[in-house]
C-alpha cells in the first residue's frame, strides 16, 4: 500500500498547479476567460498542450506520455481547485478515453496526433431526452448505408460541443431503445453534413450544446470498435469521466473548504471571529470529513477505473459517485451558509465553487442513480 | 380540539382561492411558479389588484386598510396566495415598514405614507444590514448626526433587496455613538432620490440583480422622518424582525412547488416510464410532504396561540417556523434539480438561433437557478444559526 505520488507525479502536480494558478489568479480573470467565444481562450488550451497534459493519458507509442488514472486525477484536482474552464474533461478524458480504448491503429494514427498537440478537440455525445443517466438507453439510430452508416437523432447537454472537431456519438445499430446490445460509438466530424450544434452556457461557467443528427453520413472508418456491442466501451469511457469528476470535485471542495475556514477566522461578529462559535466549528469539521471521504473515493476511483473485472469496476465507480455527490452537496451548501450573504454573490469565488459542485452531482449520474446501482449489485461487501 | 377549519374558514379559503386564480394575471403566476424573476411592474400590478380588494395589508390596523381577520384567516390568506403562485404583497412595504409605522409612527407620518405603501405607490426597501453588521445587526455603524432640523447620514447598507426599485428606504442609523450598542440606534425614513445616495447592484448566485449596496454620503434627512423616539430604533427593529419571521415558513410556497414537481415528474421520461413511476423519487417527495404537513400544523398552532389576548409578545416558535420552513423550501428546490437531472446543467441564456430548450424541456434551465437562489432563505431574516440561538436562549433558557 502506497498513497504517495512518484517523483514524476509530484513534478506533474507542481507544474499543473502552478500553470493553472497563473492562468486563474482571480475571479475577474476567470470571467474574462469564460467570455471568449468558445467559453475558454485558445491560448489556454494551447498551454495545456505545451505542458503535455493533452497527451498525458496516451501510450508513448501513440505519441503520448503514458500516464494513467493517477496522472488524470492530479490534473483534474488542479482544474477543480482553480475552476478552470478549458474542456479537459470533455476532450482529454471523455473523448480521449473512447479513442484510447476503442480506436484501431488507423484511427489512432489519424486522430491522436491532433488530440495530443491540441489541434483536435473531442467530446462525447451520449445523453438523450429520455435516457437520463442510463447509458444503454439510446434512441439515436445508426442505419447501414453502403459500407458506412447514416446517423439520426438528438443528443442533449453535450459538453463543449461547439469547441470540438470530432464528436464521439452513441447510436443504435440494432435492437430496441433500452437494449444493452446493438449500441455503437461513432466518430462524427463537427463539420459533417446534417449535424447541427446549438451551444449554450452551463450553470457553472462551462458550455454545452444540444446536438441534432439528421441523416449524418459516416464511413466504415468512423466506427469506434464494435458497432453492435459498444456499450462496454461507452461504460468504460463514462467510468473514466466519473473518476475525473471525483478528482475535480475534491480540488474544488478543498479550495472551498479553505476559503470557508479562512472566513471563519477573519469575519467578526459580536466582537469575535465567528469561527470562535462552536456551532460553526463543528460544521467546518463536518465539511472536512466529507472532503476527506471524497478524497479517499477519488483515490479509489483512480485505483479501480482500469480494473479488469467489469462488474467490480462498475460498482466501485458507482460508489465513488455516490460519496462524492454527497460531499459536493454538503460542502457546497455549508460553505454558502457559513459565509452568510457574501456566499450568495457572484462577486465571490466561493459561490462559483458552490455552483460547480452542485452541477457535478448531476453529471454522469446523481446520487439516487448510483446508489441504486450499488444496491442492485449487492453492495460492495460480500455477503 | 378540532384541527379542521370551521365552515366559515372554509368559505373564506374558497373565496381567497378563487380570487387569486381569477384576478391575478396568469403570466405573473406562471413566472412565480417557474421561479423566474418578476419585474417591478409585475409586483406593482399584482399588489394593486389585491389592494383594490382590500387584501394587500389585511394585518394592518383597520384604519389603514386592515381587515381585522383572525390569525387563522391571515394564515389561510397567505397560504392561498402562495399556493396560487401569487406574489405576496411587497414585503418591505406591507410586513415591515407598514406595521412599524402604524405602531410607532406619528399621525402625520401615517397619513403621509401608509396608504401609498399599501398601494405600492411608494416602494420601500430595508436599510438594516451593513458589511460589518449581519447576524450582529446591533453593531451597525451608519451614522446620523443632527444638524439643525436635519440629520446628516453617512455610511453603507448592504443586501438591500430590490433597492433598485425603491423610492424610500427605512434605515437603522446610529444617533448616539457613546451609548451601548443597542441603545444609540434610531429608525429613519430616507428618500432614495436624496443627493448623496448611491445604489450599487450585487448579483446573486443565479445571476440576478436582487440585492444592492446602498452608500450614504452626507445625505440630509429632515428630522420629521424620524420614526418614534431618537435612540429607540432597536425596539422598533425587533418588533419588525419578529413580524418578518412569522411569515417566513412559506408553507404554501413549498406546497405549490411540490404540486408542480409532481406534475413535471409525470412528464419527465425515465426508464420505461416517467420519474413519477420511480418509487425512490416518490419516496423522497413524500418525505418532504410529511415534514411539511407537520410544519403546517405547527404553524396553525402558533397562529391559534397568537389569537389569544394574553399573547402580545412575538412567539419564539416563529424561529422554529423559520428554521424548518426554510429547510423545506430548499428541499423542494433540490427535488426540482434532481428531476431536471442531466438537463439542469443548461443555463437560461441560450444563444441567438438556439431556441430548443435542453431535451425539449422548457423548465429545466430554471431549476438550478431556483436552487441557487433559495440558499438565501436560511441566511436572511436572521440566519438559521441565529434562530437556533433564539430558541436555545428564549425557549430552553440555555
Amino acid at each position: 500500500m502506497d498513497f504517495d505520488f512518484s517523483e514524476e507525479q509530484g513534478l506533474l502536480r507542481d507544474s499543473v498547479t502552478r500553470a493553472l494558478a497563473d492562468a486563474y489568479p482571480s475571479l475577474e480573470r476567470r470571467q474574462a476567460r469564460i467570455a471568449a467565444s468558445l467559453g475558454f481562450p485558445e491560448e489556454g488550451w494551447r498551454s495545456l498542450a505545451e505542458l503535455g497534459l493533452l497527451g498525458l493519458p496516451f501510450a508513448e507509442d501513440d505519441g503520448g506520455f503514458g500516464g494513467g488514472p493517477v496522472e488524470t486525477m492530479i490534473v483534474m484536482e488542479a482544474i477543480g481547485r482553480t475552476l478552470a474552464v478549458e474542456p479537459y474533461l470533455a476532450s482529454a478524458v471523455l473523448g480521449g478515453t473512447a479513442l484510447r480504448l476503442g480506436a484501431d491503429a488507423t484511427q489512432r494514427a489519424r486522430f491522436l496526433p491532433g488530440v495530443i498537440d491540441g489541434s483536435l478537440r473531442l467530446t462525447l455525445a451520449q445523453t438523450e431526452r429520455q435516457s437520463r443517466y442510463d447509458l444503454h438507453d439510446v434512441a439515436t439510430t445508426a442505419r447501414r448505408d453502403g459500407d458506412g452508416y447514416l446517423l439520426d437523432g438528438q443528443k442533449c447537454v453535450v459538453l463543449n460541443a461547439d469547441a470540438a472537431g470530432l464528436l464521439v456519438v452513441s447510436a443504435r445499430s440494432a435492437g430496441e431503445r433500452r437494449d444493452p446490445h446493438g449500441i455503437g460509438l461513432f466518430l462524427v466530424p463537427a463539420d459533417a453534413a446534417g449535424l447541427s450544434i446549438q451551444p449554450y452556457p452551463t450553470q457553472d461557467g462551462g458550455r454545452a450544446a444540444e446536438v441534432s443528427l439528421s441523416g449524418v453520413r459516416i464511413g466504415a472508418d468512423a466506427v469506434l470498435g464494435d458497432p453492435q456491442n459498444g456499450l462496454p466501451l461507452l461504460a468504460r469511457t463514462v467510468e473514466h469521466g466519473i473518476a475525473a469528476l471525483a478528482a475535480e470535485a475534491v480540488g474544488s471542495m478543498e479550495a472551498l473548504h479553505a476559503l470557508t475556514v479562512e472566513y471563519l477566522k477573519t469575519r467578526k461578529q459580536f466582537g469575535v471571529p465567528v469561527g470562535s462559535f462552536q456551532a460553526l466549528q463543528h460544521r467546518a469539521v463536518d465539511m472536512m470529513i466529507a472532503l476527506e471521504q471524497a478524497r479517499s473515493m477519488a483515490l479509489y476511483a483512480a485505483m479501480m477505473v482500469e480494473a479488469p473485472d467489469a462488474a467490480e469496476r462498475a460498482a466501485a465507480l458507482a460508489a465513488v459517485k455516490v460519496q462524492v455527490n454527497k460531499a459536493c452537496r454538503l460542502v457546497g451548501q455549508e460553505a454558502v451558509q457559513l459565509h452568510g450573504g457574501i456566499g450568495m454573490t457572484l462577486e465571490y469565488i466561493g459561490a462559483h465553487h458552490f455552483k460547480r459542485l452542485a452541477m457535478i452531482e448531476y453529471q454522469f449520474g446523481d446520487t439516487p442513480h448510483h446508489l441504486r446501482r450499488v444496491a442492485e449489485d449487492g453492495g460492495l461487501i460480500a455477503a | 380540539m378540532d384541527l379542521r377549519f370551521t365552515p366559515e374558514e372554509v368559505a373564506f379559503r374558497d373565496a381567497v382561492r378563487s380570487f387569486c386564480r381569477s384576478e391575478i394575471p396568469a403570466e405573473i403566476r406562471r413566472k412565480v411558479s417557474e421561479g423566474r424573476g418578476l419585474t417591478k411592474d409585475d409586483i406593482v400590478a399584482s399588489q394593486r389588484i389585491l389592494n383594490a380588494k382590500g387584501w394587500a395589508v389585511p394585518h394592518w390596523p383597520r384604519a389603514w386598510g386592515g381587515q381585522d381577520w383572525t390569525p387563522i384567516q391571515r394564515y389561510i390568506y397567505t397560504e392561498e396566495l402562495l399556493q396560487a403562485a401569487v406574489p405576496l404583497p411587497q414585503q418591505f412595504n406591507c410586513y415591515m415598514f407598514g406595521p412599524v409605522l402604524a405602531t410607532f409612527g406619528s399621525e402625520v407620518q401615517k397619513e403621509r405614507f401608509l396608504r401609498r405603501a399599501a398601494n405600492l405607490d411608494d416602494w420601500w426597501c430595508q436599510g438594516f444590514s451593513e458589511p460589518g453588521a449581519g447576524s450582529d445587526l446591533a453593531s451597525l455603524k451608519t451614522r446620523a448626526v443632527r444638524d439643525g432640523d436635519h440629520y446628516v447620514v453617512d455610511g453603507q447598507k448592504t443586501w438591500t433587496t430590490l433597492g433598485q426599485h425603491a423610492d424610500w428606504i427605512f434605515c437603522l442609523v446610529r444617533t448616539d455613538p457613546e451609548a451601548k450598542k443597542q441603545r444609540g440606534i434610531s429608525f429613519l425614513l430616507i428618500d432614495m432620490t436624496s443627493p448623496g445616495i448611491t445604489v450599487r447592484p450585487i448579483l446573486t448566485l443565479e445571476g440576478r440583480h436582487e440585492v444592492n449596496e446602498v452608500f450614504f454620503d452626507s445625505v440630509r434627512v429632515p428630522v420629521e422622518n424620524l420614526v418614534g423616539e431618537e435612540n429607540r430604533g432597536w425596539d422598533y427593529a425587533k418588533f419588525l424582525l419578529a413580524n418578518e419571521r412569522t411569515g417566513i415558513a412559506r408553507i404554501g410556497l413549498t406546497k405549490e412547488r411540490i404540486t408542480r414537481i409532481k406534475r413535471l415528474a409525470k412528464e419527465m421520461p425515465a426508464g420505461d416510464g416517467t420519474m413519477w413511476d420511480d418509487p425512490a423519487f416518490r419516496t423522497r417527495v413524500a418525505e418532504v410532504e410529511i415534514e411539511l404537513k407537520a410544519l403546517e400544523i405547527t404553524q396553525m398552532r402558533v397562529a391559534a396561540r397568537q389569537g389569544r389576548a394574553d399573547s402580545v409578545q412575538p412567539d419564539p416558535a416563529s424561529s422554529l417556523l423559520k428554521i424548518r420552513g426554510s429547510q423545506l423550501q430548499q428541499a423542494a428546490t433540490e427535488l426540482l434539480v434532481e428531476l431536471a437531472g442531466p438537463f439542469a446543467l443548461a443555463a437560461p441564456e441560450r444563444g441567438a438561433g438556439a431556441n430548443d430548450p435542453p431535451g425539449g424541456f422548457d423548465w429545466v434551465d430554471a431549476a438550478a437557478p431556483s436552487y441557487f437562489n433559495n440558499r438565501k432563505v436560511s441566511i436572511y431574516g436572521g440566519s438559521n444559526e441565529i434562530q437556533h440561538n433564539v430558541i436555545a436562549k428564549g425557549v430552553l433558557g440555555l
